[in-house]
């Protein structure tokens, strides 16, 4: 093995709001070896009472994101090898916009409030007695809802918007890319209320444009363009009086 | 701290100094051609509807579009919020409207 008895100058964030340090450890090189398994290797070897969230390991769950060498990234997809920098040393520190409830475990419940603030949830318009209802997937609306759906909710974006420093009432990327693409769902009912929600004090309108969550999507969403769909189309609906 | 009616406010109004500020440059290049004086400057616009509409319009559109931005800058930088917010807004729109006003009457009513 071209990495055998080579290790990695690590340096992992421990404590909590008040009171946290970057602490440093070895860890043995791998092949393919990932910033998750770095981490669950400090903690299975060195600290056993290290705090960090993962599940699925395989990039669907959204837990595991921290942030690497000062970006927000999903650690159980990212090598190792393609974040290293020139001194061979790694950083690893909660994610940012979030309070820190120990370690690298983050309160994620602000940013789930806000998906409920965003009225992220599918508001139906049928029952089950109705016919399933047909929509084409080449459908300007379905598209459109398409291209946002894949998002698994790891925070990555609301860590890297400046927006969302700057204005706690922000709703973040997230959220808003996830009332977009409800707004362009055919089958939900709740399309003016979603766009009162998403116009409110920190809404889609806060948005500078400046696609830091465009950026580091690890699904390679683009929350900036559906924010944007947001804003036009609650400007129409608002001059329209329809709000 | 920005409605959505500010925000439509904005863009509107961006809108409407798109076209403007290319006119401005525009003449701006035509007016430098054979020197720039006060006395050619004010031959064209003195008197003018024409230009005391576009400077007019200018003002406007700029006094609303420059608050609305500053009104952003004040509440995420300096975190002031509600009925301080609305004052230092209107008086952002009070200021740039005079100083505004005061040059568009300078060159065309003077």
């Amino acid at each position: 093995m071209a990495n055998e008895g080579k290790t990695i100058k690590v340096l992992l964030s421990r404590g909590d709001n008040s009171n946290s340090a970057l602490k440093e450890y070895e860890v043995p090189a791998k092949e393919s070896q990932t910033v998750l398994d770095v981490v669950t290797w400090i903690q299975r070897n060195l600290e056993p009472d290290l705090s960090y969230r993962f599940a699925c390991r395989v990039g669907m769950c959204g837990s595991c994101a921290m942030t690497v060498n000062g970006k927000p990234r999903w650690t159980c997809r990212t090598h190792v090898s393609k974040v290293m920098d020139g001194d061979k040393t790694i950083t690893i520190e909660p994610l940012r916009n979030m309070p820190v409830i120990k370690d690298l475990a983050c309160d994620l419940n602000e940013f789930f409030e806000k998906w409920t603030k965003a009225k992220g949830h599918f508001i139906p318009t049928k029952t089950r007695d109705d016919q399933v209802q047909l929509i084409s997937p080449n459908e300007k609306a379905r598209r459109e809802a398409n291209a946002g759906i894949e998002c698994i909710n790891c925070g990555v974006c609301y860590a890297s918007c400046d927006v969302v420093e700057n204005d706690s009432s922000y709703l973040g990327p997230a959220a808003l890319n996830r009332a977009w693409t409800l707004v362009n769902d055919v089958r939900d009912g709740g399309k003016i209320e979603r766009l009162k929600a998403v116009t409110s004090e920190g809404g889609c309108q806060s948005c500078h444009s400046q696609q830091g969550c465009t950026t580091y999507c690890p699904n390679t969403l683009n929350p900036t363009r559906s924010i944007a769909g947001l804003k036009k189309v609650a400007a129409i609906a608002t001059l329209k009086g329809e709000m | 701290m920005l409605s959505i009616k500010l925000y439509i406010a904005q863009r509107l109004t961006a809108m409407l100094m798109a076209p403007l500020v290319l006119l401005h440059l525009g003449v701006m290049i035509y007016a430098i051609q054979g020197g720039l004086t006060a006395g050619e400057i004010l031959g064209r616009t003195q008197g003018s509807f024409f230009w005391g509409l576009i400077y007019g319009l200018f003002v406007v559109a700029l006094s609303i579009h420059a608050a609305i931005g500053l009104r952003v800058v004040i509440y995420e930088w300096l975190g002031v919020t509600g009925a301080r917010l609305n004052w230092i807004t209107t008086a952002i729109v009070i200021l740039l409207l005079g100083l505004g006003s005061k040059a568009v009457y300078a060159v065309v009513l003077s």
